[in-house]
């Protein structure tokens, strides 16, 4: 058991050491220009410097947390994290009760599927001229473009979550004397939440794409907005050690979901992992 | 019912007692169904499902409908229920007309039907809460069930953890907590292995005895029908009629290896083999025709 999963994490190790240790060589044989591609140990040293705090610690301006928290990663990543949550909330927010009133009802259905279907493919990104025009710059163009990028997911699934009900759970409701109010609250509802949260978990992945997107147009903070300035400086390390940053944070987001999602489908039998 | 009570296990006897519903007299009618037809639409026809279908239950009896697949028997019972309304004909139950399915006929499906998002205390309690009953009163109810179908550790499991025949024990539970004089059974054994089966039907007996319900089983499967119902109504393949409307003496707890058990099973095997083959030739039929 225990030698069985120290071999699997000496698996999933061993490529990625292969590549860092072939991309380290390939830097210090001097086969690349380092203005392109630095190597791995200068985006490592990048990478803490970005994360450490700039100035040194002083009990006279703030706690130790607060100071432990001022390195320009951390309040980069709050900045970003809080447009997602943002983002996610107003359109997981708005698309939760539409996809409940369309999953349920075949007359909104017929009338608001058609235009959902003409704007579901416009990606995100395609709003972003929009967005500044209506928005201007600042954090209201991001959390617009992010909650687009919520919006249609969460729709899509809550949708098919209502729609696919079997309807013995119905049945067995009705005739234990259930009001339609009461099937939709307590059997429908309930029914459709594995549908709910992978059309959420599908949305958070989606807002965190976007919030990328729109910092570095529409903000002048966050992981977004970071890689694109290290661009104007020609710090290719920096910008693979936000890149890094963006890829860790995307990861815990995605696994902390997974977790909430285990949790709260624990009663479900086909449960994904 | 003295006849049935005497083959209670002394336990339940006791636990159901408090509740048991006032033996009112074997004759009086509880379902009444008269003239009724179900047709469906399907591409290229209709199929008649039901036909002049007419079929008087009386209160407290336990009747089998009896049929190969196709004969209509789950149909008629999802009238009775009140899930899809008969063409024609009307059906009632103590007096009132079927529209709607309602908590005075309880029913038990063989896919369970349990709510998987619900422990099983939850799914007993489901049909209480509805009802508008106190927490306390609730507690104490599910509590009883719990109690009598041996479901007590199980209380905070959720449906996916149990066995096929826990499961239906649930399901027989959340049924029971509203205590409708009613309850109907769409094959609700049919999934489960022969020992699993034979337990089951031999709490059915006895909760049919403590508690005086008139009970609808659907089944197809002969030996089932005569080990549990009084009176075994077997339905023809398409359209779906009754074909003979028996009635079974044998005393209980019935015994199905004795001669008269064997007897009855011959002849029923008869009637059903007849419609089975008419399925048969329909379905082979349909399949070469397609």
């Amino acid at each position: 058991m225990h030698t069985s999963r120290l071999k699997s994490a000496a698996e999933g190790l061993a490529v990625p050491v292969a590549a860092i240790v072939l991309w380290q060589l390939a830097c210090s044989l001097g086969l690349v220009n380092p203005m392109v591609l630095p190597s791995p140990a200068a985006v490592a040293v990048r990478w803490w410097a970005y994360l450490a705090p700039i100035e040194p610690f002083d009990p006279a301006a703030g706690s130790y947390l607060a100071w432990l928290f001022s390195g320009e990663m951390i309040q980069d990543s709050i900045g970003s994290l809080t447009r997602v949550a943002l983002g996610f909330f107003v359109g997981a927010g708005l698309a939760l009760p539409l996809g409940l009133f369309m999953g349920s009802s075949d007359t909104i259905y017929r009338h608001i599927n058609p235009l959902m279907q003409v704007l579901r493919p416009i990606p995100p990104i395609a709003y972003i001229p929009l967005s500044i025009l209506w928005f201007g710059l600042g954090n209201a163009p991001a959390v617009f473009l992010i909650a687009i990028g919520a919006f249609f997911p969460v729709l899509m699934n809550t949708i098919a979550g209502v729609r696919h009900v079997d309807g013995i759970y119905i049945r067995a409701a009705r005739s234990l004397g259930a009001s339609r109010l009461t099937i939709f609250r307590r059997v429908i509802l309930p029914a459709a939440t594995p549908y709910i949260l992978s059309g959420a978990r599908i949305g958070i992945g989606t807002a965190f794409i976007v919030v990328i997107v729109a910092e570095m147009i529409a903000v002048n903070n966050g992981l977004g907005f970071r890689i694109l300035e290290a661009r104007e400086y020609f710090w290719s390390d920096k910008i693979i050690a936000g890149m890094l940053t963006i890829g860790i944070l995307g990861l815990g987001i995605d696994m902390a979901v997974s977790r909430l999602n285990s949790h709260l489908l624990r009663w479900h039998r086909g449960l994904e992992s | 019912m003295s006849m049935h009570t005497a083959s209670m296990h002394p336990a339940a006897v006791e636990a159901l007692a408090e509740r048991a519903m006032p033996v009112i007299a074997p004759a009086a009618p509880h379902i009444l169904i008269e003239g009724v037809d179900k047709r469906f639409v399907v591409p290229g026809g209709e199929i008649v499902a039901l036909k002049d279908i007419d079929l008087t239950i009386n209160r407290g009896e336990f009747v089998c409908l009896l049929g190969p697949s196709g004969c209509g028997k789950s149909t008629l019972l999802n009238a009775i229920a009140g899930f899809s309304a008969p063409t024609q004909g009307t059906i009632a139950v103590e007096k009132r007309k079927v529209t709607a399915p309602g908590p005075d006929r309880g029913m038990v499906f063989q896919e369970y039907a349990l709510f998987p998002w619900m422990s099983v205390a939850a799914n007993i309690a489901f049909g209480l809460e509805i009802k508008g009953m106190k927490r306390a009163e609730i507690d104490a109810r599910v509590a009883e069930l719990l109690a009598m179908l041996k479901l007590t550790e199980f209380r905070d499991r959720f449906p996916k953890d149990l066995s096929g025949g826990m499961r239906q024990r649930v399901a027989i539970a959340r049924v029971l907590a509203l205590d409708s004089p009613v309850m109907l059974m769409d094959e609700p054994f049919g999934a489960l292995d022969a020992l699993t089966r034979r337990s089951l039907q031999d709490e059915l007996i006895r909760i049919w005895a403590a508690t005086g319900k008139t009970i609808v089983f659907v089944t197809h499967s002969i030996e089932e029908s005569i080990y549990l119902a009084d009176r075994i109504v077997v339905l023809t393949y398409r359209p779906g009629t009754i074909k003979q409307d028996i009635r079974v003496e044998l005393p209980r707890p019935r015994d199905s290896a004795s001669a008269a058990f064997n007897e009855l099973k011959r002849e029923l095997g008869a009637l059903v083999t007849a419609e089975q083959h008419r399925f048969e030739a329909v379905e082979v039929k349909g399949l070469t025709t397609d």
